[in-house]
């Protein structure tokens, strides 16, 4: 049996919440959190800090009229050691939905995730969708040099995804 | 073949597309007033328009400006009429001047946008233009002066 299969088994073998809380590892590596942040102004690296140059999210989460996300950022990444990583659609969620995670436990990030409310409208598919084909997402695997992925595979992630929501999108424990 | 404009003029390039831009204006081109700083898009001093808006050339391909529209350093008067550069030689803004290809490029967006800038405003827009001499507070200072100029040719 490969490990593949086996991880499949285990994924399957877990009820809603537990799969959420699995795949919330992703969603709290800096290469997600960096960008679903409260304020205004995006953070940088592994540290999180706040990413230089003052730059802001912007009245459409691209940046402020002069200094844009794609002034810097390409649509592919710097082959360069410290260059700007880059991918199709580089932006912030804009303000009118931040989608914000930081400081969140696993229930209030869930409940964040999956509200329509604060998740700038994706219905059940459309997350599913959004976590499997989502440009920026996808990045998160191939970041580019100097640069850490998340915690596990994106095949294991979005079987996840879709674990939780396929057994009920729960957002707190099982009580049985 | 990557075609563009640049200062009005039609720009032709046969070569890898991946090439950056700075080294198509610099090397085939001979517009060598945008300067190479760090090459990685964290200093600002290669700073060119794409359409009216900064980008910075040492990390933009080529093939990203197809049917496009850049404005280099050259591009903005050639006769140093443009209130940015009058603001800048009356302040004598730059020390060692390498940086201000750029400053001036993002100044001239900022203005383009914002016609009177707050101080916040050009903090926004000119916090990723570096300059190791230090001359950020004539740097505002000019900013603001163009502005003015600027309003001032609105009137006459």
């Amino acid at each position: 049996m490969n490990l593949f299969v086996i991880a499949l088994q285990i994924t399957l073998s877990l009820n809603s919440f537990e799969a959420f809380q699995k795949a919330a590892t992703v969603m709290r590596h800096p290469r997600c959190l960096n960008c679903h942040i409260p304020g205004d102004s995006p953070l940088f690296g592994a540290s999180g800090d706040v990413h230089p140059m003052r730059v802001k999210r912007g009245p459409d989460g691209e940046g402020t009229p002069v200094m844009r996300c794609n002034t810097c950022h390409q649509e592919t990444n710097s082959e360069v050691l410290h260059g700007p990583p880059g991918t199709k659609e580089w932006k912030l969620p804009p303000p009118k939905a931040k989608m914000a995670w930081v400081g969140l436990n696993d229930r209030q990030l869930c409940r964040a995730i999956i509200d329509t409310k604060t998740n700038g409208g994706m219905s059940h598919d459309k997350l599913t969708t959004h976590m499997e084909t989502d440009t920026r997402v996808l990045w998160s695997w191939n970041p580019g040099p100097g640069r850490e992925a998340p915690p596990m595979s994106h095949r294991e992630f979005v079987g996840l995804i879709r674990t939780w929501i396929e057994k009920g999108a729960a957002c707190a424990p099982s009580t049985k | 073949m990557t075609e563009f404009d640049v200062n009005g003029k039609r720009a032709r390039f046969d070569d890898d597309p991946s090439t950056p831009l700075l080294w198509v204006l610099r090397d085939s081109l001979g517009l060598t007033g945008t300067k190479y700083g760090c090459g990685i898009a964290r200093c600002g001093a290669c700073t060119v328009h794409l359409d009216g808006t900064p980008i910075r050339a040492c990390v933009t391909p080529v093939a990203r400006v197809q049917g496009r529209s850049v404005t280099t350093i050259e591009g903005l008067s050639s006769d140093l009429s443009h209130p940015v550069q009058k603001a800048w030689l009356e302040l004598q803004v730059p020390q060692c001047g390498y940086c201000h290809a750029g400053q001036m490029m993002t100044a001239s967006a900022l203005l383009a946008k914002i016609p009177n800038p707050s101080d916040t405003d050009i903090d926004d827009a000119m916090s990723g233009n570096l300059c190791r001499c230090g001359t950020y507070h004539r740097i505002r200072a000019a900013v603001h002066r163009a502005a003015e100029l600027t309003r001032k040719g609105a009137k006459e």
